[in-house]
């Protein structure tokens, strides 16, 4: 094998920063197939957590318990009449849903989902991020402009407020964030994406929780921010369905349309691994420096199994309780057939696990600990996407002018108040 | 009122196509429009997002009922009448066989208006769901329109077992029921009153101290009594803006003079209060239910009418309370088996007419929470 493949196994850098383009690639390809699954996941998941939310079974009838239905979704879009208004701008019209979806992948170059488990880490981390992030307005701007139609302008022109003024009081969270990672020994703060997890690992605690309430109020700041920043309810008043039938995509069909939806999953994950990143530690296991011993090490490294197996128990559940009339043996065999995936899946992660359990074994202890960061950073941006949808469920939606006021009125000042005093607090202690 | 607005008025059709005029935004709202309850087309006048004036243009769901009754015999129209309010199908036959019996000089025995009474209540209480869950829905609340359906359903259950129908239920005759209650029917209603107190409890935790939901609906789409009540607005709408004005209280028909209700009333006129309005109304309508379900006399159920209606030559005005607000149907016969002339006034087609004056200078936003709390049926409106 060729040493550039072999040698970056053993460093503990991103392929970025080791100069290694190959892994480099495979890390992009890595990423974008995650994200990708992970939205088409997230789709399911939202549209049956919604469901019994609201009292109903929602998909249940391609494959069992509706689990292929994204997947028959994703066919029927591909397969839609491919439409461009006649009064359209027909070149912008056909690059705004690139742009959106371009800006929310982007972003995942510098996530890192682990110390070296990232495409790349950069000095300028979290500004590149925010940066590129807030690129995704120009894609709904864009949209809604060349659309030639009143309710997607309207749509564009609403979220373009929206996000610039969200951006700015999410940007000031963020920077006490930053503030906070200057505390170290070594006195320097940092911007890279790494750095900022690395500052918390060595300051002993978690940004939301230091200097209490400082980085909680910062962090529920970013946490409200992100939602807006999203367009995501409670504040979705771009695409706000009862006002503007859909907003900035009312005149997008089929592919295109299903990129703008693919931009705003991914952009929702993205924006919950900045939280993660800055505020819960990233992909840091809980406890990691009370809990230290080999042991502990271990225990903790069991958890990406043993979630597996519990999935793969529910599923097995599923197809126990299912009836056994033989109009369900086809979905019964394929749910059994997903469970029998999960658990191998578990039975790998657990080999794994017990393989790597010393760190002198080498391939296997690096396979352990990377599998441990991503999963516990997963695990942390999950709990976001399940807000997500816990709030579509439960509020009504903002009127523009109340969100507006809103952001300036309300999260402005206050992530000002709690920049400047996070940085007197950090002087003084 | 008077400025009243031509929507092509500011528009040059021969002007380049551009936004970047300071021209305003005329869109059409509807009649295509998830929100707009049906078919209902507000061409909207826009500021930016300020509304500076709308026109609303109906007759999208027209079928000319007015018209097919002077077609039919009196027996005949019953039916039809369902069709109106079809998600206040009951109120609507009420308020028709009870037109004809005054003009026909007959009343229904006492038995029959109890059972009136009960389905028109129970109806009542299924519109107010249906309206909580879109008017909830309009605003961005996804999860109460659920849950309201889940419990009209069980109103629903109550209807089909009476009489077979769930919607447009075509439950009573001139005259009376044509059906006697089912065995059980006084259990199903008094279980129905047990299941759905905590439920309209549940709507309300949901809402009535929700941040956003008392955003969005205090101060929004105002109308002052004196403003009501010149247009004509009555029902909810009208008794938020703090007229005591109920026909059940100020002129009893049926059985709801042995009843004990209250009416209850708003101060503000705004969203919110009508939302209580509505909320505290399905309560009330618990209490009559439960009322009459227990007081329900033994007797027959059709008065004496005879085989064939042909009402002496004349007219008639009957009103009732239907959940929208008051329903009038004016009937003018000319001795014949089919009547001269009905006219409805329908209570959504009149409350719409607020719908200007109470948008004007709100944000689009509002006109869907407006056109929402005016708990309009486009089948009634168009008729």
């Amino acid at each position: 094998m060729p040493n550039f493949i072999m040698s970056y196994l053993g460093s503990t850098l991103t392929p970025g920063q080791a100069g290694n383009q190959f892994w480099a690639l495979i890390y992009v390809l890595i990423i974008f197939a995650g994200v990708s699954v992970a939205v088409i996941a997230m789709n399911w998941i939202e549209r049956k957590a919604l469901a019994h939310f609201q009292i109903r079974l929602g998909p249940m009838r391609v494959g069992p318990h509706g689990l292929l239905q994204p997947f028959a979704d994703a066919l029927k879009l591909m397969l839609k009449e491919d439409i461009i208004p006649s009064e359209a701008d027909q070149f912008v019209f056909w690059v705004a849903p690139l742009i959106g979806l371009l800006a929310a992948f982007t972003v995942y170059t510098v996530i890192p989902f682990g110390p070296s488990q990232a495409v790349s880490d950069m000095n300028i981390g979290i500004l590149f991020m925010l940066g590129v992030s807030s690129l995704g307005v120009l894609g709904i701007v864009v949209a809604g402009w060349a659309s030639n139609s009143h309710y997607p302008l309207i749509g564009a022109l609403r979220s373009s407020a929206q996000m610039v003024s969200y951006e700015v009081a999410m940007g000031l969270a963020v920077v006490s964030a930053i503030v906070m990672t200057s505390l170290n020994s070594t006195g320097t703060g940092t911007l890279s994406m790494i750095g900022i997890v690395q500052a918390q690992q060595q300051q002993g605690v978690w940004f939301i929780f230091k200097f209490f309430p400082l980085g909680f109020i910062a962090f529920g700041i970013f946490a409200i921010a992100m939602v807006a920043e999203t367009n995501r309810a409670p504040f979705d008043m771009a695409e706000a369905e009862s006002e503007l039938t859909a907003g900035y995509h009312t005149e997008y069909s089929g592919l295109r349309w299903s990129l703008f939806m693919l931009a705003e999953y991914a952009a929702m994950i993205a924006v919950s691994s900045i939280a993660v990143t800055l505020w819960l530690g990233g992909w840091m296991r809980p406890f990691p420096n009370l809990l230290h011993a080999p042991a502990w090490d271990f225990i903790f490294s069991l958890f990406p199994g043993l979630t597996f197996g519990a999935l793969a128990a529910i599923a097995l559940l599923g197809t126990v309780r299912m009836p056994s009339h033989s109009f369900f043996k086809i979905q019964r065999v394929g749910l059994a057939v997903f469970a029998g995936l999960l658990g191998l899946i578990a039975l790998l992660l657990l080999v794994i696990a017990v393989a790597g359990r010393s760190a002198d074994s080498g391939l296997a202890a690096r396979f352990n600990d990377g599998i441990g960061y991503v999963y516990w950073f997963v695990l942390k941006v999950s709990v976001f996407m399940y807000l997500f949808i816990w709030y579509r469920a439960t509020w009504p939606r903002y009127r523009f002018d109340q969100l507006m006021k809103i952001g300036w009125k309300v999260m402005l000042p206050i992530s000002l108040g709690v920049l400047v005093v996070t940085a007197i607090v950090g002087v003084i202690f | 009122m008077n400025d009243r607005l031509d929507p092509m008025s500011n528009l040059d059709l021969d002007a380049p196509d551009t936004y970047l005029d300071s021209n305003e935004l005329i869109i059409n709202m509807g009649p295509q429009h998830p929100a707009t309850h049906g078919v209902l087309r507000v061409i909207l006048k826009l500021d930016g997002e300020k509304v500076l004036g709308t026109e609303c243009v109906i007759g999208y769901l027209h079928r000319g009922v007015e018209k097919i009754a002077e077609n039919r015999t009196y027996t005949m129209f019953n039916p039809y009448v369902d069709r109106m309010d079809y998600v206040a199908a009951v109120s609507n036959g009420l308020g028709y066989c009870e037109a004809v019996e005054k003009l026909l000089n007959v009343e229904a025995p006492a038995r029959a208006k109890y059972i009136r009474v009960i389905l028109t209540e129970l109806n009542r209480i299924a519109s107010h769901q249906l309206w909580l869950g879109t008017h909830a829905l309009d605003i961005g609340a996804m999860t109460p329109l659920f849950y309201t359906f889940r419990d009209r359903e069980e109103i629903l259950k109550i209807f089909e077992k009476y009489c077979g129908a769930r919607l447009t239920t075509h439950a009573f005759r001139i005259g009376g029921c044509q059906y006697e209650t089912y065995a059980g029917f006084e259990k199903d209603v008094k279980n129905f009153l047990t299941f759905v107190a905590p439920k309209i409890d549940e709507y309300e935790t949901l809402l009535t101290t929700n941040r956003i939901w008392l955003e969005r609906t205090k101060n929004v789409g105002v109308i002052s009594a004196a403003d009501a009540i010149a247009l004509g607005v009555t029902g909810p709408v009208l008794r938020a803006s703090g007229v005591k004005w109920d026909l059940r209280k100020a002129q009893p028909y049926a059985a709801y003079a042995d009843f004990d209700f209250e009416i209850p009333i708003g101060e503000n006129g705004d969203t919110y209060d009508r939302y209580l309005v509505r909320m505290a109304e399905m309560r009330q309508s618990l209490r009559i239910i439960e009322q009459a379900v227990n007081g329900i006399p033994e007797g027959p159920i059709m008065g004496k009418v005879p085989k064939v209606i042909k009402p002496p030559v004349g007219e008639i005005y009957h009103s009732i309370e239907a959940p929208k607000g008051e329903l009038g149907y004016f009937i003018v016969s000319d001795g014949s088996t089919q009547p001269y002339r009905i006219r409805v006034r329908p209570p959504s087609f009149v409350n719409l007419q607020a719908l200007d004056i109470m948008v004007r200078g709100l944000l689009v936003a509002d006109v869907i929470a407006v056109i929402g709390t005016l708990d309009i049926v486009l089948g009634e409106v168009d008729r």
